[in-house]
């Protein structure tokens, strides 16, 4: 049963059901909700290489995904980019500032490098909230429609085609790295740092690479949800989100894109489908997240997979 | 292939390796043993790039590699195993071993995404090569697990096959024999003599005299960090001053510990 979570089988799995979703619903509420879930999705599955297969633990790449969300919005509103290259210039920032900061901060280990991601985030954040006069500090600012090619994105069913086709490729190349020797690098630097470097392995080179691409595709989902929801407030840029998306990876599992997929689904639809807990919402949600924790400890979808394959025996 | 001229590091106050000096001739099977704390595996760290020394040199193949990280000694033909396993208990135990062979393959992430064709051909050959490895360090029966399901004498082996798999010059192993019984042990002899035969150079630390004695051509003995004696196995036994370390000095040092 090992194969019905391979390689192959598995981004089938995900192409027939990012089909199937506008095929069944053509109601607007649900299609919002997918593509929140596949822009939360694909930042999941940067972060998973980072925190699952690196085994680098980032609290701050909220922060990352704020600099992409406001650079797209900043720029196009005062600075008059068009949206595309105000994308692109936030993701250049954000590339420069994670490669300056990767070196340093990733020599740090465990809880230290936890406390120094969480800093960075924090420092971006407040940067954000108090630089009013560009980004309407707490209250937000507006940001126009993205336009590719002097065509306007807009409507449901354009987003979601757009962001699903993201979705795929960032899951099929995330899942081509981990299979290839550079990704067996990354778990390698995980497992031993040391064993890594004997065997040749770059190790800070490795790290500030894949920390970067992280952040990256953070800051791009960033702009892309900027654009997408047409208002931006600093929350997305904070500490809370951060913690969102890293509960996302470890609740669809640790070391898992399929899991990370699954963990932002979750992550994404918990919130709706617990309004009617009205005010006990984020108790309920909290309970869940322990409750998770305690009994699958690896997350969903290792904890599923070996299930399986136990079962297939 | 190796030469060790005055090395010495301390850590602090503590003269870890003093004015160590030995030699380790191509395709030799060269043997370091000395009591615990003796320096076995501070040098071994030395030679593989894991710390630097405070003084002396390392020449590897004519060249000076004192104070070279372990990521470019690979480069230039040395392999090693841990005396406490350094397996990577995330991976499958194949995957362990193609990341041995990670110099031979590397090539960028950009590259690893797109899934270009060549590389996984390569990639295919490389984990013919891993089944392979695994087939010859004994540990064939474990192709298909998981690094987390494998008992403690086959991950000795396959970090075995991990150094291996990077086709190295030199291979360092330390401790191989350390937890094994007798039949493991008579087993991991035999591996270690394939090795040597293969073409690659050894240099091993271990505890187990009868293993050491029997297949090395050369044994260098230290205690406190120092060089006692080095030379074959028959003089090294005959040697008053390595009778006096391992039978009466050690005594009192274990005491003192």
């Amino acid at each position: 049963m090992k194969t019905l979570f391979s390689h192959g089988a598995g981004l089938a799995i995900l192409a027939a059901v990012l089909l199937a979703v506008p095929l069944m619903t053509s109601n607007a509420f649900y299609l919002d909700l997918a593509i929140r879930i596949a822009i939360n999705a694909i930042v999941a599955i940067g972060l998973n290489l980072l925190i699952g297969y690196a085994g680098q633990i980032s609290l701050g790449h909220a922060g990352f995904l704020g600099i992409g969300a406001y650079s797209s919005a900043v720029l196009t509103t005062h600075f008059g980019f068009p949206p595309l290259l105000a994308m692109l210039a936030g993701a250049a920032a954000v590339a420069a500032l994670a490669f300056l900061v990767a070196r340093p901060i990733l020599k740090l280990k465990g809880h230290y490098l936890a406390m120094a991601t969480l800093g960075l985030g924090i420092i971006i954040s407040i940067v954000i909230a108090n630089e009013a006069g560009y980004t309407g500090g707490p209250d937000g600012m507006p940001v126009p429609a993205l336009t590719v090619m002097g065509r306007e994105v807009t409507g449901d069913a354009t987003w979601y085609a757009l962001v699903a086709l993201l979705l795929i490729i960032v899951a099929w190349a995330a899942q081509n790295l981990i299979d290839a020797p550079a990704g067996r690098a990354l778990q390698a630097i995980h497992g031993s740092e040391v064993a890594a470097r004997v065997a040749g392995i770059d190790v800070a080179g490795s790290k500030v690479k894949i920390f970067v691409l992280s952040a990256v595709l953070a800051s791009l989902m960033g702009s892309l949800t900027a654009h997408y929801v047409g208002f931006l407030t600093p929350g997305q840029a904070g500490f809370f989100h951060s913690i969102e998306l890293m509960t996302m990876v470890v609740v669809g599992g640790m070391a898992s894109v399929f899991g990370s997929i699954v963990g932002a689904a979750l992550l994404t639809l918990l919130p709706q489908a617990l309004s009617a807990f009205e005010g006990w919402e984020t108790v309920v949600f909290g309970a869940i997240l322990m409750i998770t924790m305690i009994f699958l400890p690896a997350g969903l979808v290792p904890a599923l997979r070996l299930r399986f394959a136990k079962g297939g025996r | 292939m190796l030469a060790v001229n005055h090395l010495s590091i301390s850590f602090g106050g503590v003269k870890a390796v003093r004015d160590v000096s030995f030699s380790v001739a191509e395709g030799q099977v060269h043997a370091v043993i000395g009591p615990n704390g003796a320096g076995k595996t501070t040098m071994f760290n030395l030679l593989s790039g894991v710390y630097k020394p405070s003084s002396g040199e390392i020449l590897f193949r004519g060249e000076n590699v004192a104070s070279m990280p372990p990521e470019q000694l690979a480069r230039r033909g040395m392999s090693r195993t841990f005396q406490n396993l350094q397996v990577c208990m995330n991976m499958s135990a194949i995957e362990n071993v193609m990341v041995g062979a990670h110099l031979k393959l590397n090539q960028g992430m950009f590259q690893a995404m797109c899934r270009l064709p060549g590389l996984r051909r390569r990639d295919a050959a490389c984990r013919e090569e891993a089944a392979r490895l695994m087939d010859f360090v004994g540990a064939g029966a474990y192709v298909g697990a998981h690094a987390s399901q494998m008992p403690y004498g086959a991950l000795k082996r396959l970090e075995i096959a991990r150094a291996l798999a990077a086709s190295p010059a030199m291979l360092l192993l330390d401790e191989p024999a350390a937890g094994l019984n007798n039949t493991e042990t008579g087993e991991i002899e035999k591996l270690i003599r394939k090795i040597a035969d293969s073409g690659v150079t050894v240099l091993l630390v271990e505890h187990d005299m009868k293993l050491v004695t029997s297949i090395s051509d050369r044994i260098l003995v230290m205690d406190h960090g120092s060089r006692l004696a080095d030379g074959t196995p028959l003089e090294v036994c005959a040697n008053p001053e390595v009778i006096a370390a391992y039978l009466g000095a050690s005594v009192t040092a274990g005491v003192m510990q």
